[in-house]
């Protein structure tokens, strides 16, 4: 296999970026709160909790208290960021978001950890891969989902300093850092990571890493791949997409989430809108995760690079 | 403490509210009289007598008392108080429920209309919000006092229970929350729809400082509420427990369920306003 256009010495989980990235805003304005519902080690958020015992709030196992206490927080001018499982950060708590969070406009981050397959062996219960879909609906919702440790950190950061909710997706695994750590994040703007001209892969997530993986394949088969991490799903960079579409003229995308209301439908709407162009989606296929190693599972619910190279393959054969 | 003429101040408003109320859900033929008759009284004394609030609207509200409605299917009695008491213009009052208004079937914030700082009408959700924000009043070094009003039907939501146990934990005391004890709910009397038994031991067992008190007598309500601001600041977050009526102050509406969601037909708003003397003057 050719070399990789990206490479990292280091594998480190997601979660952990916010982790650092939450201290970090705590230390950079004191308005910061963190809430936790029982979950502070799964959350990386102890290091927070040690700091600032005083802006720390554990709500013990109960997630629908936890986001109208946040909401409630703001009056005031506090900026809290709640962390549980993206299951019980969105499904368990759509209602309490949507009246108390995204309908009344709070400046609460709703940050979610375990999202995807790749919580692994807990299964599917854990598994959510409807959470994009449902909070993309969301009017006055940010919907994140970085693709590495430090774009995680700088996500937080980021999310910190602006104004109105936010979910903040990301993942247990550790996975290679190969983004700069001293890359700033801008809410809305997606990354060009590698300029090609056959086909544009659209991936958020773990599956930005998948995707280099599958660029360096399809380089050797003579395929010129253009690589866009979307890290902010909501709202989406329009003009990125379409002007890398007005070049290659065909569009994977990527993501660790059902085909139904992600990243894909995302970009479809986008494409179907101002320039409808064929689009395969590496996606979940409408089925519910099961316990496994989270590469096992990557596998075999057509996450991996592979699956991108396949993918890639067939689209391009439909322009 | 009030004085009688005070009282009787209050009790005016409170007539004028009754009639800005049941003006409001005869005009568009919807929304809930029921519950906003019987809280009336609270909601006058509250506004008129209680809350150190302030009528240019600020959502931080720093230096100020808080208040937030939980059950907000009341809005009628709300949006009347807050008119009447000066955040916006009375005649507003007409737009109730009608297309382009601020004033919203249910409460929200989208329109900005002052004194509202959250939306509410899905039940359950008021007390977590009221705890936060009783919370960050903490955090700023504020000694002001947060209000927040549930119904009791609401309290079958489970989220309420999650936020008690939150609140002493927290020992958050600087939080009343009043519970609309009318006994009603859409579907019957709870005791017949989902029981609450007895909630006094309810909120004792999670920890609160429990009182009880009658929501229909000025006087009464004013004396405590005065109670249960002497009981805040000692660790434990203060519960009132009101007795109200349903429908309180026109008589067929009284003490039943069936007037919660409900609008008086023409006769029925002439029958209600020959109850309830215009003392302020109709929008």
């Amino acid at each position: 296999m050719a070399e990789t256009k990206f490479t990292f010495t280091e594998k480190k989980d997601t979660r952990s970026g916010f982790g650092d990235g939450l201290l970090e805003a705590g230390r950079n304005n004191e308005q910061v709160v963190g809430l936790c519902a029982d979950l502070i080690g799964s959350l990386k958020m102890g290091a927070f909790q040690k700091e600032f015992p005083d802006r720390f709030f554990q709500t013990g196992i109960a997630e629908a208290n936890m986001m109208g206490l946040a909401a409630g927080m703001t009056i005031g001018g506090k900026i809290p960021f709640t962390g549980t499982f993206a299951n019980f950060s969105t499904g368990r708590v759509y209602d309490q978001i949507r009246q108390s969070i995204a309908y009344s406009e709070k400046n609460v981050k709703i940050c979610a950890s375990h999202a995807g397959v790749t919580l692994g062996e807990d299964g599917a219960t854990h598994q959510i891969l409807e959470d994009i879909g449902m909070m993309r609906m969301l009017p006055n919702m940010t919907v994140i989902n970085p693709c590495d440790y430090n774009q995680t950190k700088a996500a937080t950061l980021a999310i910190a300093d602006y104004q109105g909710p936010v979910y903040l997706r990301f993942g247990r695994p550790k996975v290679p850092i190969f983004t700069p750590d001293n890359q700033k994040f801008e809410i809305g703007k997606a990354i060009n990571m590698i300029e090609g001209s056959d086909v544009t892969i659209f991936a958020t997530g773990h599956l930005v890493w998948e995707a280099i993986e599958a660029e360096a394949i399809l380089r050797e088969k003579g395929i010129s791949v253009e690589l866009i991490n979307i890290h902010t799903i909501k709202p989406i960079d329009e003009a990125a997409i379409l002007k890398s579409i007005s070049k290659t003229r065909c569009v994977v995308t990527a993501e660790e989430h059902q085909r139904n209301g992600g990243l894909g439908d995302a970009v479809a709407q986008v494409l179907a809108q101002h320039n409808p162009t064929p689009q395969e989606y590496v996606a979940v296929d409408d089925q519910f995760g099961e316990s496994g190693k989270p590469e096992q599972l990557m596998k075999k619910y057509g996450l991996d690079a592979e699956h991108i190279v396949a993918a890639v393959e067939k689209v391009i054969k439909r322009k | 403490m009030a004085s009688q003429a005070n009282i009787q101040e209050l009790e005016k408003i409170a007539s004028q509210v009754r009639r800005d109320i049941v003006r409001m859900v005869h005009a568009v033929n919807s929304g809930h009289p029921g519950g906003s008759l019987g809280c009336t009284d609270f909601f006058v004394a509250l506004y008129f007598h209680i809350l150190k609030h302030n009528i240019e609207f600020d959502m931080d509200a720093k230096k100020e008392d808080l208040f937030f409605l939980s059950n907000g299917h009341i809005s009628p009695v709300w949006y009347s108080v807050l008119a009447r008491s000066g955040y916006f213009e009375v005649s507003e009052l007409s737009t109730f429920r009608k297309i382009n208004s601020r004033l919203q079937g249910h409460p929200t914030t989208e329109e900005h209309l002052p004194g509202i700082r959250i939306a509410s009408g899905s039940l359950g959700q008021g007390l977590s919000a009221a705890l936060g924000a009783a919370q960050t009043k903490k955090l700023n070094n504020e000694d002001n006092l947060v209000y927040v009003l549930m119904g009791d039907g609401e309290l079958q939501e489970g989220q309420i229970w999650e936020a008690a146990m939150y609140g002493a934990h927290h020992k958050v005391d600087n939080i009343i929350a009043t519970v609309d004890y009318n006994g009603q709910q859409i579907d019957g009397p709870i005791s017949e729809v989902m029981d609450l038994k007895d909630l006094k031991a309810k909120w004792q067992a999670f920890g609160w400082e429990v009182i009880e008190s009658n929501g229909n007598n000025m006087s009464e309500i004013i004396k405590s509420l005065e109670h249960a601001k002497s009981l805040t600041g000692k660790g434990k977050p203060v519960l009132n427990l009101m007795k109200t009526e349903m429908g309180y102050g026109v008589d067929f509406m009284q003490g039943t369920h069936k007037w919660h969601g409900v609008a008086p037909n023409d006769d029925e708003l002439a029958n209600a306003l020959s109850q309830l003397e215009e003392t302020l003057g109709d929008y």
